[in-house]
């Protein structure tokens, strides 16, 4: 298989690297270990770290740095940019028409089965329409690309998409790190991602609020993985980070514990999710929750987002359907492609899929972070045939998709400088206007020849930028 | 701010403190130890001070006997020990992890790196260090946290709920070293004003890291109720009861004006009553009513005040 490199074309630099050559090139070894190892340092003291689910071991684990950025041109950000808002326009009319009227199934161009029988709807919220329509103010976006004008979208992320932090630090340590560059490229910058998420949030408060909204994001706690991320944020926006134990519902608002007593809270950024958002209404045991917010968020108190259910959206199952949603709810085509996806539960994509499986990337419906998939070309016999019993057991818990050429983009490795594939997740933001700040967080496979890009399995981070015209 | 933000900000500065304690206990007990002795030896001063820090019974449970390398594992290290160096350090970290919102850069980096070099330390063999480099660690590091929060955190509500975790913390800790000195270390009557007597006392300064000062404050030969007078009621030392409660009433206060009528202020004025009560006294009538009997009061009425607190700010009047 060959692969389309981000930076070369044969000896030939691509345009947007043309500066960035040199400064490769030229750099040598013993400044580069000097340098990676400032990043290092610098990450561990600012405190950005990543702890792994389940994996046991240093719970202050560091994300690996790449100090080589990607980059793209004005014109291919451009295209990248309509093909994400136009999605995020289409995901959010699929929501609002899923818990309404539903007119997508009446015409019977998604399954009902698939939206209502899907463990993400939310039968507690079928009526209740937020304020602007908006169910999904957080969008991210995993693209990957395969040639020069060519991105395949892998999937969407409408709950709550994490990362955007390390987005914001490895732009904020390469500024640190080498000026020069930023001096010699015109690079577009993304450090006002904090201000629209704001602005975003504040414009969907609820129509009871008639103050300047009072916004907070609401965390599981210190011990999630994504705790740096929220508190990171929280602190930028200038709004409170808080738990469920600070908040409680009184009559029909919410409020926080302060030390000056109650206040009230209007938007929930909330980076939980929808199962312990509230005891009352969804798992009782939950301690994360709320109890009463669901009461409070069905008459109008208090906005969340991303709003209950709006998952139903970004299900591996649903996805395929996205190109259809911008067809019947925009009456445009799609600029961004989608994957070719085989459904396992229908019987001739079943039967392609078990004659294929060496060739093909197989996932769970639900699963995420790269845990539970096959990627049949990187896998042994033995692996692709433990893989078919589990399909076998529970077909309709899976999906497949050809196995995608991933571009590569050259990243220091151990022995100098060497191709490793990569992805891309822009963070889309849907409030009164839909924005999106120029960059994202490329996620990097360290391991040679590796396709798989999640921090959870070996992967790494780039800072990505996009050069202003 | 949220009533938990405060919560973790006075226990950062209350676990910041008892960091320094531990480290200070550790460095008492320690020259202790170098002196030539009372009959039930080494073992009971180390005992002493193990109760004073009200931890003995754990020490007992867990290591048995009393030795040098016991003491440093237990005082310092141990993370049962739930006032070791390494636990309060840890706890004083993670209350700053939970608000990193609330501290700025430098103070979080500052207490996020004690507790690496502090990890770094924990892996070193143990025959590589000595008590005076374990203490110059956690003082050096506490000294650098403690000069960031005043260099550039923002005077702000934050600010006073971290220093009254100080203030509360450090008055608690100096009382009971005291009392270590006088009901515990020294059983007997007559070495009241023996030469022993006297090395003790200027052990107790020199673990307050006060021994300069009190000369310069008093001059002269180190007597018993001019030390205890230093590190009770005078108010230019920066670890005496009275300083450390003043200090306490000032967060208070300036809280009480910061948010106004509507929120209660039950610990400000008790702080105040105990203060009051505090500036009613000398030294002589402290000594009448024995130095124990009234560390035992004053501390109860910390405790006290700390309760206060939590009502006033800390449950967020739900």
């Amino acid at each position: 298989m060959s692969y389309y490199n981000e930076m070369f074309e044969g000896d030939r630099v691509r345009d947007p690297y043309a500066r960035l050559r040199d400064w490769v090139e030229t750099m040598p070894d013993d400044f580069r270990q000097m340098k990676q190892a400032e990043a290092e340092a610098l990450f561990r003291r600012i405190g950005i770290t990543f702890a792994v689910y389940g994996e046991g071991g240093d719970p202050d684990r560091l994300i690996p740095f790449d100090m080589m950025p990607r980059v793209f041109e004005q014109a291919e950000w451009r295209r990248l940019e309509r093909g994400i808002k136009q999605r995020a326009r289409a995901l959010n009319a699929f929501l609002r028409d899923v818990y309404g009227r539903g007119e997508i199934i009446r015409a019977g161009r998604i399954p009902a089965r698939l939206v209502y029988q899907n463990e993400a709807y939310e039968k507690s919220v079928v009526g209740v329409v937020p304020p602007r329509g908006i169910y999904s103010h957080i969008i991210g976006i995993d693209l990957v690309r395969t040639a020069k004008d060519e991105f395949y979208v892998l999937e969407d992320n409408c709950r709550t998409p994490s990362g955007v932090s390390y987005m914001l630090e490895n732009r904020e340590i390469m500024m640190r790190m080498f000026p020069q560059l930023f001096r010699n490229n015109r690079i577009e910058p993304v450090d006002q991602y904090p201000d629209l998420l704001r602005r975003t949030l504040e414009s969907v408060a609820p129509a009871k609020c008639s103050d300047r909204p009072t916004c907070v994001i609401l965390t599981p706690g210190h011990y999630n993985s994504a705790y740096y991320e929220h508190s990171f944020l929280a602190n930028l926006m200038g709004v409170e980070l808080v738990e469920g134990q600070d908040l409680f519902v009184d009559g029909e608002f919410v409020y926080m514990r302060t030390t000056t007593g109650p206040k009230r809270v209007d938007v929930i950024y909330r980076r939980i999710d929808d199962p312990y958002l509230d005891p009352l209404c969804f798992r009782p045991d939950s301690m994360l929750g709320i109890p009463g917010l669901m009461d409070v968020y069905r008459s109008g108190g208090v906005s969340i987002c991303s709003a209950p259910g709006a998952g139903v959206a970004d299900d591996k199952a649903i996805y395929t359907f996205v190109p259809e949603m911008i067809r019947f709810y925009l009456g445009e085509e799609p600029i961004l492609n989608n994957v070719q996806t085989w459904t396992l539960w229908k019987d001739d994509d079943y039967r392609y899929v078990m004659e294929h499986l060496p060739e093909l990337v197989v996932k769970e419906v639900h699963g995420s972070g790269g845990y539970g998939m096959l990627v049949g070309p990187k896998s042994t016999t033995e692996e692709i045939e433990t893989f078919r019993l589990k399909i076998q057991a529970n077909p309709s818990n899976y999906i497949a998709q050809p196995t995608l050429a991933l571009s590569t983009c050259p990243t220091f490795v151990e022995e100098g400088i060497a191709p490793r594939h990569v992805d891309l997740r822009p963070y889309c933001l849907c409030g009164d206007r839909i924005e999106l700040v120029p960059g994202g967080l490329t996620r990097v496979a360290l391991r040679d020849g590796s396709l798989v890009v999640n921090s959870s399995q070996g992967g790494g981070v780039k800072d990505t930028w996009v050069l202003s015209e | 701010m949220l009533s938990r933000t405060a919560s973790n900000l006075f226990w950062m500065g209350r676990n910041l403190e008892r960091a320094e304690t531990a480290a200070r206990l550790l460095d008492v007990g320690q020259r202790i130890t170098l002196l030539p002795n009372t009959e039930l030896g080494y073992q009971n001063e180390w005992n002493s001070l193990l109760q004073a820090s009200g931890s003995s019974d754990l020490f007992r449970e867990k290591y048995g006997d009393i030795t040098q390398e016991n003491i440093e594992e237990f005082i310092f290290f141990d993370r049962a020990n739930p006032s070791s160096v390494a636990s309060c350090l840890e706890k004083a970290r993670e209350s700053g992890r939970i608000v990193r919102t609330a501290l700025t850069s430098q103070v979080w980096d500052a207490l996020n790196v004690s507790y690496q070099e502090l990890r770094k330390i924990e892996r070193l063999p143990r025959s590589k260090l000595d008590t005076a480099s374990l203490t110059d660690f956690t003082t050096g590091h506490t000294s650098t946290v403690r000069g960031a929060i005043n260099a550039t955190q923002l005077r702000n509500d934050g600010w006073h709920f971290m220093n009254l975790g100080y203030g509360l913390e450090r008055a608690d800790a100096t009382a009971r070293l005291l009392d270590v000195k006088y009901f515990v270390l020294l059983p007997r009557i007559e070495f009241v004003g023996s030469g022993l007597d006297t090395y003790q006392w200027q052990v107790i300064l020199r673990a307050l890291s006060a021994h300069r000062a009190y000369h310069w404050a008093y001059g002269g030969d180190i007597t018993a109720g001019q030390v205890a007078d230093f590190l009770i009621l005078n108010g230019e030392s920066p670890r005496a009861l009275i300083t450390s409660l003043y200090e306490t009433v000032w967060h208070l206060e300036g809280l009480a004006r910061r948010y106004g009528d509507g929120v209660p202020v039950s610990a400000r004025d008790k702080a105040r009553e105990v203060l009051t009560a505090l500036q009613a006294r000398d030294i002589e009538m402290i000594f009448d009513e024995g130095l124990h009997e009234f560390l035992s009061w004053f501390i109860r009425e910390l405790g006290e005040i700390s309760n206060l607190v939590h009502q006033d700010y800390l449950l967020g009047g739900a």
